[in-house]
């Protein structure tokens, strides 16, 4: 090398200094840290606050020690529980029936997805229209002489009953979420796959389950913790259906914050709908691991 | 048109070393070729020219001008890339007057221009189609178009035939030759496909994990490849590598591969006495069914008929070979043949 | 006969349309299949088919019993009421204003980071890129309740732009994904090229990727604004007398006669209907790429 000088190429500096995605990135970090992060700890704050200032569990206490406490929580866990399977099911069905392509697989999905723009609180008046003593299904049922008299399907006093609809409402509103990405998960999967398994005799049953569940694996684990989590904030679909009978946990949030006006049970409510959020996520990430969580 | 002058240049991504010390001098008006497999770096010293990299050690010359710490724009060159890079949302004419816009060229200049590039490459009635409404290979030719209408100093090219079927490459191969020759201007031409690299170049660079290790006229590259990468990288088959000893014998020195003595024209490098490496490419090498002087006797294993000639596989001993033979000669699996190697054509390299 | 004589002769199984047993089960696959679809999409299509009615039937009708399921009389008298209703223009009118508010916010701030994802490879994206996802864990209902106490704070509570701003929180880490995978779908080839024909780069986003990135974008913007539109929670927690118009929706729900409710669900659900069919082509991409 013939030059004496020392040459570092502008490389090297530019290399260094780097700074273009760290100031793209900068603003959205700042804004998170304001409006994500602060809140966060301010509600852990709020919670354990005790009345006169500093640490205190009385928040929590008073929130446990409430008569609609346990109500709400049994509810909210139930609604969980039964709404998610139930969506998952449909959501497939959905995500199966747009991926077999179809004539006018445009408008299958076009429909499909509709419910993705609706807000809860329309789906629960909605599903009120539907349910409601004068409403549309007791109307079908006596005209079609199933009933003499319209059935009481929004009968406080059959909490079952309320649940159920709640959970028709819920179905008929997310279902879209979980299906527009186990679609996306559903084409992302090589056909080269399928014509192998149809050419080594697998019926379509046995295609479903033996080469699209597993590589859906992953898309299945996402649509499973947002739905769960979305699932357990479930409000307005409930005030909407049964007003103020039937509890749950965000709803109890609401009261305390707005009618009983008390932040910090309601942030103890929130917390609690935390705690439950992540441990449904670490739960799922360990029944379901995927190929990128094996070590390698 | 310019010359180019590379000094030193290395680039370092993470922990690899993607090109390592460079020097290379390019003439004005040449025709140089980058040649190696995938992950030699050749991609990278191209951009590396264009600045789309900046080195971590060493200086660019394009011309009198130090354009090392300089952007594309500044640069006086075009390029054509891999995958054409040809943009979606303008017209044809749009694409090809790209560059001649930011030039803020006025519109009949423009114009006269961009329809003499168009015509160049045969173009000249698309000029008003999207691409997508274009083949592959006629979007390449925009891409070309797009790159010769700026009449650059330099023109870059990165694998431009390499996504064309087999048939189209052949084709624009030589009408690129054309192209190129006609225009004169400096160009860089990377890829991996050795016989595109012998075709087009004035000057074939061969690289190997981030290093030149032979620059030099398709000729040479061809019978007198500097190392046993090269004489493999280099030519279809393949150079016939086999494990011989050297001997050195008073003032002469001799070669024996599988017990037979070779004569060799020029000296061996590498140790005096000691194991080698001898090459010899499938046509240089005489085959016959009955053995002749100083012949090495083989046993044919594969026989493949290519229409024009039969490419033989042999063994020597242990070691295979391949040989070319006349598409008549009678050739049968399991048969001895003989084998004698032009001594003007064998090489010989170091071990290893 | 020979062998191959009689193979010409003697068509095999495969060759019989519908005497084949794997072509019977593909049609009924095939059948099964769009029963289901039909099936499916009456379930999505009746509920709203059914609102629609109510809120574009007189009044009465919402009170009368069995309800009509071809509308005797059409009229907007319903929809009238509901928009006449106290503040229910008002709530509608700040129902736009936030969601525009949080659609330019969001995409200001979350446009640049996307395509620093898409784009870059630096230190700390992974992270970054974890931290942006694991957002969407996290509950809204957690976040309101204590951005509430911080705006009485700072002064700004009940006011649209702090629903503005929650919402913006909320819609941010989707946007960012959303825009990150949209610029990655633009080659990076494209922006060197026009590097090397005479663009600064910020002229070569200029003149290249923002045209081609456009469209999805506009969808991602779009339905950013649909996602503040809906919003509940939040709106009804931070807000008193400036509702939003689901926030104004359910505070007066239970109180309020059964044509207002009705009115209410068609008005928030109709906006989507046109929303959804505008950016169809773009949803698998919004939402399906941003599960990872």
């Amino acid at each position: 090398m013939a030059s004496a000088t020392a040459v570092t190429g502008k490389g090297d500096t530019r290399r260094r200094l780097g700074w273009a995605p760290y100031a793209l990135l900068a603003p959205s970090l700042v804004y998170l840290a304001l409006f994500f992060a602060l809140p966060m700890v301010n509600a852990f704050g709020l919670a354990f606050q005790g009345d006169a200032g500093g640490y205190s569990l009385e928040p929590v206490r008073r929130m446990l020690g409430d008569e609609r406490f346990g109500d709400a929580l049994t509810t909210t866990l139930l609604l969980v529980v039964i709404i998610v399977p139930i969506q998952f099911a449909v959501a497939m069905g959905m995500a199966l029936v747009v991926n077999a392509r179809l004539k006018g697989t445009d408008l299958w999905l076009y429909v499909f997805a509709l419910p993705l723009g609706i807000s809860e609180l329309a789906a629960g008046i909605v599903w009120f229209s539907v349910f409601t003593e004068q409403g549309w299904l007791n109307s079908l049922l006596t005209q079609l002489g199933v009933l003499d008299r319209p059935f009481i399907f929004l009968d406080y006093q059959r909490p079952v009953l309320l649940i159920l609809t709640i959970v028709v409402a819920e179905a008929w509103r997310a279902t879209s979420i979980i299906m527009v990405i186990l679609v996306a998960g559903l084409q992302g999967i090589p056909r080269d796959y399928l014509e192998a398994a149809d050419v080594f005799g697998a019926t379509a049953w046995q295609r479903v389950r033996h080469v699209i569940l597993p590589l859906l694996k992953p898309s299945i684990r996402v649509a499973l913790i947002l739905r769960t989590i979305l699932a357990f904030q479930v409000f307005a679909t409930v005030i909407a259906l049964a007003g103020s009978t039937t509890n749950v946990l965000a709803g109890e949030a609401y009261r305390w914050y707005s009618t009983l006006r008390d932040a910090r049970v309601a942030a103890a409510y929130a917390t609690l709908i935390l705690v439950l959020s992540v441990v449904s996520t670490v739960l799922f990430l360990l029944l379901l691991p995927t190929e990128e969580d094996r070590p390698a | 048109m310019a010359e180019i002058h590379l000094q030193g240049v290395s680039k370092v991504f993470d922990r690899t070393v993607a090109v390592d010390d460079v020097e290379l001098h390019i003439d004005d008006g040449e025709f140089m070729v980058l040649l190696g497999p995938s992950g030699c770096g050749k991609t990278t010293l191209l951009r590396l020219l264009a600045g789309l990299e900046y080195p971590n050690r060493g200086r660019v010359r394009i011309g009198d001008t130090d354009v090392t710490d300089l952007p594309p724009r500044r640069r006086d060159l075009a390029m054509v890339f891999q995958s054409y890079a040809v943009f979606p949302h303008l017209r044809v004419y749009d694409n090809i007057a790209f560059g001649l816009r930011m030039r803020k060229l006025d519109r009949a200049g423009m114009r006269q221009r961009v329809e003499r590039a168009a015509a160049l490459v045969e173009l000249g009635e698309l000029l008003d189609r999207y691409p997508s409404q274009l083949s592959g290979g006629q979007r390449q030719r925009v891409a070309v178009a797009r790159a010769i209408v700026m009449e650059p100093a330099v023109l870059l090219m990165d694998e431009p035939l390499s996504n064309l079927d087999a048939l189209l490459r052949l084709t624009f191969r030589a009408q690129l030759k054309e192209l190129v020759a006609e225009l004169k201007t400096t160009t860089i031409y990377v890829t991996h496909d050795q016989v595109e690299a012998l075709s087009l170049g004035d000057r074939i660079a061969v690289m190997d994990r981030g290093r030149i290790v032979q620059c030099d006229t398709p000729g040479r590259v061809y019978s007198e490849p500097a190392s046993r990468f090269v004489g493999a990288f280099i030519g279809n088959p393949p150079m016939n590598f086999l494990t011989g000893q050297v001997h050195g014998n008073g003032g002469r020195t001799t070669v024996t591969v599988a017990g037979h003595a070779l004569e060799v024209a020029g000296t061996p490098d590498g140790e005096r006495d000691g194991e080698v490496l001898v090459g010899i490419r499938a046509e240089n090498i005489r085959i016959e069914v009955e053995p002749f002087p100083d012949a090495l006797q083989a046993r044919t294993r594969v026989v493949e008929p290519l229409g024009s000639h039969l490419l033989i596989t042999a063994d020597i001993g242990e070691q295979p070979i391949k040989v070319s033979a006349p598409a008549d000669f009678p050739a049968h699996p399991n048969r001895s043949l003989w084998l004698g190697f032009d001594p003007a054509k064998v090489r010989v390299f170091g071990p290893g | 006969m020979t062998a191959a004589e009689q193979a010409r002769v003697e068509p095999g199984p495969m060759a019989r349309p519908g005497r084949n047993p794997a072509a019977r089960r593909r049609r009924q696959v095939r059948a099964l299949t769009y029963a289901a679809a039909v099936l499916l999409s009456l379930f999505v299509l009746v509920p709203i088919y059914l609102i629609t009615v109510t809120a574009f039937t007189p009044r009465e009708v919402s009170y009368e019993f069995p309800k009509p399921f071809i509308p005797g009389t059409v009229s907007a008298e319903t929809v009238r009421f509901f928009a006449g209703s106290t503040g229910v223009l008002a709530a509608l009118w700040r129902s736009v204003v936030v969601a525009a508010l949080t659609l330019v916010l969001s995409t200001l701030l979350g446009a640049p980071a996307g395509y620093a994802l898409a784009r870059y490879a630096f230190r700390g994206k992974s992270a970054y890129r974890l931290l942006i996802l694991s957002t969407r864990a996290f509950p809204i209902v957690i976040l309101s309740i204590p951005l509430a106490v911080t705006f009485i704070t700072w002064g700004i509570y009940d006011t649209t732009y702090s629903v503005a701003l929650m919402h913006t929180g909320l819609a941010l880490p989707f946007t960012i994904l959303i825009t990150s995978s949209i610029f990655v779908s633009v080659p990076r080839e494209l922006e060197e090229a026009a590097r090397t024909l005479g663009c600064t780069p910020l002229g070569a986003f200029v003149k290249v990727v923002l045209p081609l990135a456009l469209p999805g974008l506009a969808a991602a913007a779009i339905f950013t604004f649909v996602l503040s539109w809906n919003e509940v929670f939040a709106a009804v927690i931070l807000t008193l007398r400036q509702r939003t118009l689901p926030a104004l929706v359910l505070a007066a729900l239970n109180t309020s006669p059964l044509p207002f409710r009705f009115a209410a669900a068609w008005f928030m659900l109709a906006p989507s209907l046109v929303v959804i069919f505008v950016i169809r082509r773009y949803l698998l991409g919004l939402w399906g790429r941003v599960a990872r």
